[in-house]
């Protein structure tokens, strides 16, 4: 397992891409975060809604960004042939699958905790001196609200692996996972029927996995914050399982 | 590398050997061939009319209470309280207003003074009390004036400040069979015409007398009702009038366009000599979003245009991004060396491949749609041929637009994961944000102006009413932009990029 992690740590550290997706991850998070809380109407006693939220709304964009990473991970090797080459130097694909899943978690680990942080940060700096007293990190939902930003962005990233695992083309893959990530909450606004709105709340990924930023009107969400968060991992165990099953069982 | 060296044109060659139509027929081919490209733009209509028939078969509005429409056959708020009394053939009636005070919810139950522009007090002839009947009416409103409305979607301004015990306003109308003229005065001895309205569908027999009419409160992004009561004096009238008996009723009070009373609030009017005063909520109006939340739009039935998106924004990438990965892109250049229409050919054939598959989804997602819908029990707003055809039309072109777009990004990128994230995300992004609570109007319109998203203005089927006090955000299905033109700045981007991408294209090595 130690060889195959520190060749896939290689790869992705000599490699160009990953560290510029990273780094736009954190601008592109930071950006939309700053974007929204100074655009939105805050006034001393908050905003109108969840300020934590508000201020982590840069995921939106920031987990594009790490779908593109997890997707050139594996589609990359698909794309270019290496993926026979990785697989001879470790012909375990459990393992190699692993190594790749573990890099990935990783670097996202870190880039996430970049951009979340610096959007909490850009938050305070941006909302006006009592808005923010929502967004102190000794704060017990706010601290599960950026510790459960960066596992969601990780979830993401796994979930982005095993379809890009599942679909080897990047294009298609990279449009499965966004397609999952956007489409079910414009679906839900246009369900009329608010038992059947609340389940696709409830089922998304996004939707589903992002109320792990409430930390208001907890009562009034379909989940609670770590069970919508256990939704996204489940979608994502699911897409890791059927690539690591599909990649056993296929020819590279 | 050096400049690719061409052919000079021999004369023995056959006309048209390296035209464009053999190029675009190059393309083609290569589009047709490919079974997951194809599978895409089926994918992609078949995602269209799929979501229509969701939306349509996921409501049940069953049951739900008929939807007043006017004489024109748009939907109505008809909902409003009346003080009347039946008048025969021609005549004349007037009025002072020396009051007219709104109060809207502050909580539950907790009503407080404040503003409601559009509240009315005044003057109204109408065929009936039934729901939708035509009408013409004069009043002073709560901060727009004196106006004259008939028919629910006219509007004509009058003197303008509000009515006050200090300065009164002094309204007149007067039928003169279906011509109806309403005056205003500001001191009860000089007169203005306000304006004329030809009311077809007036018996010869009409209820006329006061109204009062509180409509919903813009608050933030929502509603809330409200309440309003008006001080009337100097009631005198001339003409077919049977007596000085006034009956007085809140309209329409189980309509599905009036959102009610608020928690202590109610409709009333009382009496003494040539002084009334009464309380009324509601409108009488055009219906708008607000009115009818829970009402079908031709944008709601194409939902399915984000996920038909979604595929061809991956094919259109693909189409060119498949070449370098393949290296067929050496084989197309080396064929046609003007780099510059090669990507040009693609642009027409993938864009007019993506506009057929789109038009076929759409011009089946809308009828299905609309028809599950009604099934269903859901109220549609209603929509010209012409207007459905537009939006049929212009669901295909954002779709081809945005197949282009990625196509060129796809050439400029030469990846198309990043290509295809950087599509979608300029195109459902700002409509994720729209739809965001945080998001003020503002905000909301600039996003749906100046972003790729603006195209979606071109499925908008829901009018303006100037009139009438609503949230018209993006959000609403309200867009900044008319329609074609919020499909023109998509189309630019389609354009601007895929210039960008014929330059490097004839700037870099292959």
């Amino acid at each position: 397992m130690r060889p195959a992690l520190h060749a896939e740590w290689t790869k992705i550290r000599t490699v160009a891409g990953p560290l510029w997706l990273l780094l736009g991850m954190i601008a592109a998070t930071v950006a939309l975060s700053t974007g929204a809380t100074s655009v939105a109407h805050c006034t001393a006693s908050g905003c109108g809604g969840d300020t934590t939220r508000l201020s982590l709304m840069g995921v939106y964009i920031g987990q594009a960004l790490v779908a593109i990473l997890a997707v050139l991970i594996i589609s990359g090797e698909y794309g270019s042939g290496m993926i026979r080459t990785t697989l001879t130097a470790v012909p375990r694909r459990a393992t190699a699958f692993a190594a790749k899943a573990i890099t990935l978690t990783g670097a996202v680990a870190v880039g996430g905790t970049v951009a979340v942080l610096g959007s909490v940060l850009a938050g305070r700096l941006v909302l006006p001196d009592v808005g923010d007293q929502a967004l102190s990190l000794t704060d017990g939902p706010t601290l599960r609200a950026v510790f459960g930003t960066v596992l969601y962005l990780i979830l993401i990233g796994l979930l982005s692996l095993g379809v890009a695992t599942a679909v080897r083309d990047s294009a298609t893959s990279i449009g499965i996972v966004l397609g999952l990530l956007y489409l079910f909450p414009i679906l839900s606004q246009t369900i009329s029927d608010p038992d059947l709105q609340r389940l696709l709340e409830k089922i998304a990924p996004m939707s589903a996995g992002l109320t792990i930023q409430a930390t208001t009107d907890l009562h009034s969400l379909p989940l609670s914050p770590w069970a919508g968060l256990g939704v996204t991992a489940g979608w994502a165990a699911a897409a890791l399982v059927a690539g690591g099953l599909l990649l056993r069982i296929r020819d590279a | 590398m050096t400049a690719p060296t061409v052919a000079p044109h021999r004369p023995g060659q056959r006309a048209g050997r390296d035209g464009f139509l053999q190029l675009l027929h190059a393309e083609w081919t290569k589009f047709r061939t490919v079974l997951g490209w194809v599978t895409g733009m089926v994918v992609a209509a078949l995602l269209v009319v799929l979501v229509a028939l969701l939306t349509g078969v996921s409501s049940d509005q069953k049951g739900s209470p008929a939807v007043p429409t006017g004489p024109g056959g748009e939907p109505v708020t008809d909902s409003f309280y009346f003080v009347h009394q039946p008048l025969a053939g021609n005549g004349s009636i007037t009025v002072s207003v020396s009051a007219l005070k709104s109060s809207i919810p502050k909580g539950p139950g907790d009503l407080r003074p404040g503003t409601v522009p559009w509240a009315k007090a005044g003057l109204i002839i109408k065929d009936g009390t039934r729901q939708g009947s035509p009408y013409a009416a004069i009043m002073a409103t709560g901060s727009h004036g004196v106006r004259m409305q008939d028919d629910y979607v006219n509007d004509t301004a009058g003197p303008p400040g509000p009515a006050s015990a200090e300065s009164p306003r002094w309204l007149r109308l007067d039928r003169s069979g279906d011509t109806i003229t309403g005056y205003a005065s500001t001191d009860g001895t000089n007169w203005a015409k306000v304006g004329t309205a030809q009311v077809s569908g007036l018996g010869s027999t009409a209820q006329v007398g006061l109204f009062v009419a509180s409509p919903q409160a813009v608050v933030g992004l929502g509603t809330t009702g409200s309440v309003s009561t008006a001080a009337f004096g100097d009631l005198r009238f001339q003409g077919g009038w049977t007596g000085d008996e006034w009956t007085g009723a809140q309209l329409g009070a189980h309509s599905p366009t009036f959102a009610g009373f608020p928690e202590n609030g109610s409709g009333s009017f009382t009496r003494s000599g040539g002084r009334f005063t009464v309380t009324g909520a509601g409108d009488i109006a055009p219906a708008v979003r607000y009115s009818l939340p829970a009402a079908g739009t031709l944008s709601g039935v194409l939902t399915g245009t984000f996920a038909a998106l979604i595929a061809v924004i991956v094919v259109g990438a693909l189409f060119i991004t498949t070449e370098y990965r393949k290296n067929l892109i050496y084989v197309t250049l080396a064929a046609s060396p003007r780099r510059g229409r090669v990507l040009l050919a693609k642009a027409i054939v993938l864009g007019a491949v993506t506009f057929v598959a789109g038009l076929a989804g759409a011009v089946l997602a809308v009828p299905l749609g609309e028809r599950l819908s009604r099934a269903h029990g859901v109220y549609m707003f209603p929509v010209t041929p012409s207007t459905e055809l537009r939006v049929a039309l212009g669901t295909a072109a954002l779709l081809a637009a945005a197949s282009i777009l990625a196509l060129s990004v796809g050439a400029i990128f030469r990846n198309s994961a990043g290509a295809v994230t950087t599509v979608i995300v300029a195109i459902v992004l700002p409509y994720l944000l729209i739809a965001n609570p945080f998001m003020p109007a503002s905000v909301a319109n600039w996003l749906t102006r100046v972003t790729p998203a603006a195209a979606f203005a071109v499925q908008q089927t829901l009018v303006r009413y100037p009139q009438v006090a609503n949230p018209y955000t993006p959000y609403n299905d309200y867009y900044p932009l008319a329609p074609w033109a919020g499909l023109a700045v998509l189309a630019g981007y389609a354009v601007a990029s895929l210039a960008v991408a014929a330059v490097l294209l004839n700037r870099r090595d292959a």
